[in-house]
């Protein structure tokens, strides 16, 4: 975007240093012309890239609109033949540039000056003040410059109408007003063409300061009026001029109101609307996006759009001061107002008067606001947004309501913003916690499927026996009734959901260790929420591994969730440690994926850390601390260990606590069941075995897996390593001591 | 490693003492999440109610003003607790809220701030209207059409009318700070466009958010049961229930109307506790009139939906109309709105 500019503005600079040469200038048209010719045969053939082309349309537009302009700043050349062909075209140029993306302030300086100089008819300049169509804004200069036209009088009395009109109609683009302040008498001036007088007194109307209201002024308007009646148009000056100085008028004006002006900017109207959405749905820096007040269709009376637009004029506040006068409302008071909050230095600076917005819920557009929130003390700022969101989420809520389905995209974007907002602050909203008790119940489990599950991930810690039945009964109704793949975004999202508790909970606990603080005792109630949390994946993992058959792939988000699990004390700095169950634990062992076996492995390797650091800590403090981990916890750990070696290294599975009797063993030709299960043998790298036989000895006719013992088998390892399993090399060199090679 | 743990103290504390809240409970927002959670976790509503009594209105009542409200049709909403709301500031507020209708309706046209436009707002007191003494006072919102002739001073034409309440909101009041005004039943005559603008306009001014509150088939019954229990005088009008089948082409409407006292002395033959009704009264009542129905002409009207009760005491529509015709029981008719409201609050 901003790179086009440049790239205007040069050629702009281009124009002008040339301007005294018209030959150089004709000179570089031609050749912006042959390029296009170029680009245009590239387009055709290139058919195939509509990217390419679609850029070089672009160029092409650019280009043209150029030569267009030029040709219109330089005049009609005289001994050109077929002159109206070329004007033609040219026009169409801009008109096509003008009504699709808007013309540049130097474009219109440029066919303003053309317009009212009065080189072309009036049909033309008819055709040239219709397209004279802002892409962003309009500079005074040209609006001075062109009214500096009107006193030449080159130009025809409709065409001066059609600038009035114009001029009303785009005000609101003009880049400054002061200097058009400083032609008002001249403006006023024209009052007395009665053509001009209903769109100058528009004009008059948008212009007007109080500063402006002199008594001849009055007089004018009076005599006026006494001349060629009531006419609306100059009864809306009057009493503009009224309102800002009452004493001045003492005519007493109707009171029933009447539409002014009519409406002067129709000719218009689409394509200023396009502007204005363009202007606002690609500002040029990322802030301007936050603060763009986007107003999409009207769709009922309670929001415009969902989320309402930032706006510190508050009513409510300055309603106490008695005999308050409009412009009071609009003049500072000491504080800052949020329309002006462009950067964080600012935020800091004026953080003890910022205005905060009427509406709170506008901060979830504003980043910097809600930086403010982050840190505001003031419950009542929480509450106005805890009230306002909750409502907006239940009033929009596709499912919530019957009947309610036509809204389509708004209430995912919805929730998009809301997320983005609980990300930005790294902490949920309540109102969304309350929202999620109430939709749960009703939700399929498919509509905003990843929306709905991140918001669960951002629910604010709290007593995990107490949310249970509010909202993890729900969720595991549906986890069972789903797909696998439904199951693995639960468990994605409890995953997410037990990092954001153990983030939180880690600041805390090192917040009590410099202040002291008095909760001592919550500490244990937080650990054994999250402790709950963790057994109660724990139980759907379980339960979800029988229902998919032990699928690898959610294999794979379960152990995911236990890779987080499994470092809490380290990590976080948190005293607790929770195992898997043994229905996550063994199907891992005895997956038939390599990859699944080196994640136990790693998971297995980062439990030992965990527990021996816990261990340490214990030791080296003595006193016997309230969260010291039960000798159950390590007992588990210890069987677990125990399983895993005899499985990949000592060929001794399952010594203890398991029994199969040998008569099915030898049904199933397992018999020598004992060597079946170690590095080589282990069904998830059996395969690996192979490839390390077939490479190291390819002359060998016969792959012999019980060759690999001694030497091979550190070369196995080797190779095994080497193939990227390192939570398998973690383990092993971790966990078994070398000496005890088979 | 001291300078390096500084910085961080700031946002650990913010955080740590919002979770320190969280345990103790005593932020206002943590009353709101808790009583959602009691509401989500036990039935909605408490399986039983007081019978609406004889208002226990005030002295200082303007009888007018509440005759005033009685038997037209209001449209019910639920509104979160005013911001800065000020009982004080009604003259104000009058004059921003017609310039902001003056505003709404001529969007695009200038607009004058003088006070010539052809309506005239009026915020007044609805003094007496509450049910406990905690409760904020009640409020009115008229728009009159103003007469255009200067020498014409009458009041003109009542074009809208809206009205803020709370009757016994105890469970409301005790979640949010002083800043706020709890009002949480706010209902409507008139045009809806009006509606909109105004509700626009508080929503602007007092941060406020205003939903529709649509009536369920399940509180209509407890209308019903609540209505018919109460004593009469005289009855105005027939007790009529009406009852919706969803069926094609178009769906069809069954009207059941009984006698008023025989819906009393059926009241009273299931009624048991004094004063009180229950889950189980209501039921029962209910369950009466359909088997009663269901001898007659074989439909069961447990598989339709009720939209819409008339009693002497007031008439309610399921979209969340309502008309209430007895001046006596005008207060816990609203009693029940404020409780519904509340609950859809929260």
């Amino acid at each position: 975007m901003s790179l086009q500019r440049k790239v205007k503005n040069s050629q702009a600079q281009k124009r002008t240093s040339q301007g005294s040469n018209s030959y150089q200038t004709r000179l570089s048209a031609w050749k912006v012309k042959e390029d296009l010719s170029d680009s245009k045969s590239i387009s055709k053939h290139g058919q195939n890239n509509p990217v390419e082309d679609y850029e070089h349309a672009d160029d092409q537009a650019e280009g043209a609109l150029q030569i267009a302009l030029t040709y219109f700043e330089k005049g009609p050349v005289k001994t050109s033949q077929s002159k109206d062909k070329t004007l033609e075209k040219h026009l169409k140029t801009v008109e096509n540039v003008a009504w699709k993306n808007g013309l540049a302030p130097e474009g219109i300086d440029i066919l303003l000056n053309v317009a009212l100089s009065g080189k072309f008819g009036s049909a033309v300049n008819t055709r040239i003040f219709k397209c004279m169509i802002p892409a962003t804004l309009i500079s005074e200069d040209s609006v001075v410059k062109a009214v500096s036209w009107l006193c030449v009088g080159k130009c025809s009395g409709s065409t001066k109408v059609l600038f009035y009109r114009w001029l009303v109609a785009m005000f609101d683009f003009i880049d400054h007003k002061e200097e058009i302040n400083l032609l008002y008498g001249f403006f006023f001036a024209s009052l007395q063409d009665d053509a001009l007088c209903p769109y100058v007194c528009h004009l008059l109307y948008l212009l007007t300061k109080k500063e402006n209201v002199k008594p001849f002024r009055v007089r004018k308007l009076l005599d006026l009026q006494a001349k060629m009646g009531m006419q609306p148009h100059l009864q809306a000056l009057l009493s503009l001029y009224k309102f800002f100085v009452p004493t001045l008028i003492s005519v007493s004006l109707p009171m029933r109101k009447k539409i002014y002006f009519k409406n002067s900017e129709n000719l218009w109207k689409t394509a200023l609307l396009a502007v204005r959405q363009r202007n606002q749905g690609l500002p040029p820096e990322p802030l301007k996006l936050m603060l763009a007040n986007v107003h999409p269709v009207k769709r009922k009376w309670n929001s415009h759009s969902v989320i309402p637009v930032l706006n510190s004029r508050n009513y409510s506040k300055e309603s106490g001061k008695k005999g308050m006068n409009l412009s009071d409302y609009f003049s500072s008071n000491g504080s800052f107002p949020l329309e002006q909050l462009k950067s964080f230095p600012q935020l800091l600076q004026n953080i003890h008067c910022l205005e905060l917005p009427s509406q709170m819920g506008a901060v979830l557009n504003n980043s910097l606001l809600l930086h403010y929130i982050n840190c505001v003390r003031d419950e009542s700022v929480l509450l106005r947004l805890y009230h306002w969101l909750s409502q907006t989420l239940q009033e929009e809520c596709i499912w919530y309501k019957v009947n309610n389905y036509e809204h389509g995209k708004e209430f995912p974007n919805f929730l998009d913003t809301i997320l983005k907002a609980e990300c930005f602050l790294q902490e949920g909203f309540y109102s969304c916690e309350a929202f999620l008790y109430k939709s749960l119940p009703l939700w399929d489990g498919f509509c905003c499927r990843s929306q709905f599950l991140q918001l669960v991930s951002w629910i604010p810690f709290s007593s995990f026996s107490e949310v249970k039945p509010l909202l993890f009964d729900h969720l595991s109704r549906l986890f069972f009734t789903s797909t696998i793949y439904f199951k693995c975004s639960v468990l994605q999202c409890l995953k997410e959901l037990l990092q954001n508790w153990l983030l939180w909970l880690s600041m805390d606990i090192h917040m009590k260790s410099v202040m002291n603080s008095p909760l001592e005792t919550t500490l244990g109630g937080s650990m054994n929420s999250v402790s709950k949390l963790i057994h109660y994946v724990g139980w759907l993992s379980t339960t979800a591994m029988r229902l998919e058959n032990n699928s690898t792939f959610l294999l794979h988000f379960i152990l995911d969730f236990y890779e987080k699990v499994c470092d809490i004390y380290i990590n976080y700095n948190l005293p607790l440690v929770v195992l898997f169950p043994p229905g996550v634990f063994y199907p891992a062992l005895l997956s038939l994926d390599s990859s699944i076996l080196n994640q136990l492995c790693y998971i297995m390797d980062r439990y030992r850390k965990n527990l021996t650091a816990a261990k340490k800590n214990e030791l080296v403090q003595k006193t016997k601390s309230e969260f010291s981990f039960s000798s159950k916890t390590y007992q588990e750990f210890n069987h677990y260990l125990t399983a895993m070696v005899g499985c990949l290294w000592t060929s001794k599975p399952f010594q203890k606590g398991l029994y199969i009797d040998p008569e099915v063993l030898e049904k199933a030709s397992v018999a020598e069941y004992k060597n079946s299960l170690n590095l080589v043998h282990h069904p998830a790298l059996l395969s690996y075995a192979v490839f390390f036989l077939l490479q190291e000895w390819p002359k060998e006719r016969k792959v012999n897996m019980s060759s690999v013992w001694g030497k091979k088998w550190n070369w196995y390892l080797d190779y095994l390593f080497s193939e990227g399993l390192q939570g398998l090399k973690l383990f092993i060199r971790s966990s078994i001591h070398r000496s005890s090679v088979p | 490693m001291d300078s390096y743990d500084a910085p961080e103290s700031t946002p650990r504390q913010c955080a740590s003492s919002r979770l320190k809240d969280y345990f103790i409970g005593a932020t206002p927002l943590q009353k709101r999440l808790e009583s959602v959670r009691k509401q989500t976790s036990f039935i909605p509503t408490p399986p039983r109610r007081k019978i609406p009594q004889c208002s226990p209105l005030q002295e200082d009542v303007d009888p007018q003003k509440f005759a005033f409200l009685l038997h037209k049709q209001w449209t019910l909403y639920s509104l979160t607790p005013l911001y800065k709301f000020s009982y004080t500031n009604f003259k104000e507020y009058s004059r921003l809220l017609n310039a902001f209708i003056a505003a709404e309706k001529q969007k695009g046209l200038a607009v004058e701030v003088g006070d010539d436009f052809n309506i005239k707002v009026i915020f007044s007191t609805l003094l007496g209207m509450k049910g406990t003494q905690r409760d904020p006072e009640a409020f009115l919102v008229q728009i009159l059409s103003k007469s255009q002739l200067p020498s014409e001073h009458r009041e003109g034409k009542v074009l809208w009318t809206g009205w803020f309440c709370c009757i016994f909101g105890d469970s409301l009041l005790e979640t949010v700070s002083e800043d706020f005004t709890c009002l949480p039943l706010f209902l409507a005559n008139g045009a809806e466009t009006n509606t909109a603008i105004i509700g626009t306009w508080f929503q602007k001014t007092f941060d406020c958010y205003f939903r529709p509150l649509a009536i369920n088939a399940f509180n209509l019954s407890w209308m019903a049961a609540m209505w018919t229990a109460c004593r009469m005088d005289h009855y105005m009008a027939t007790t009529e229930f009406l009852w919706s089948v969803p069926c094609s082409p178009q769906s069809l409407d069954i009207s059941y109307a009984i006698h008023p006292e025989d819906a009393k002395a059926l009241w009273d033959s299931v009624h048991k506790t004094p004063g009180e009704v229950t889950q189980e009264e209501v039921d029962l009542f209910m369950d009466c009139l359909y088997s009663h129905f269901h001898r007659h002409f074989k439909i069961h009207l447990s598989a339709t939906r009720l939209v819409r009760v008339s009693t002497s005491v007031a008439s309610a529509h399921t979209d969340g109309k309502i008309k209430i015709l007895c001046h006596k029981y005008l207060i816990g008719v609203l009693a029940y709105l404020t409780e519904l409201a509340i609950f859809q609050i929260e």
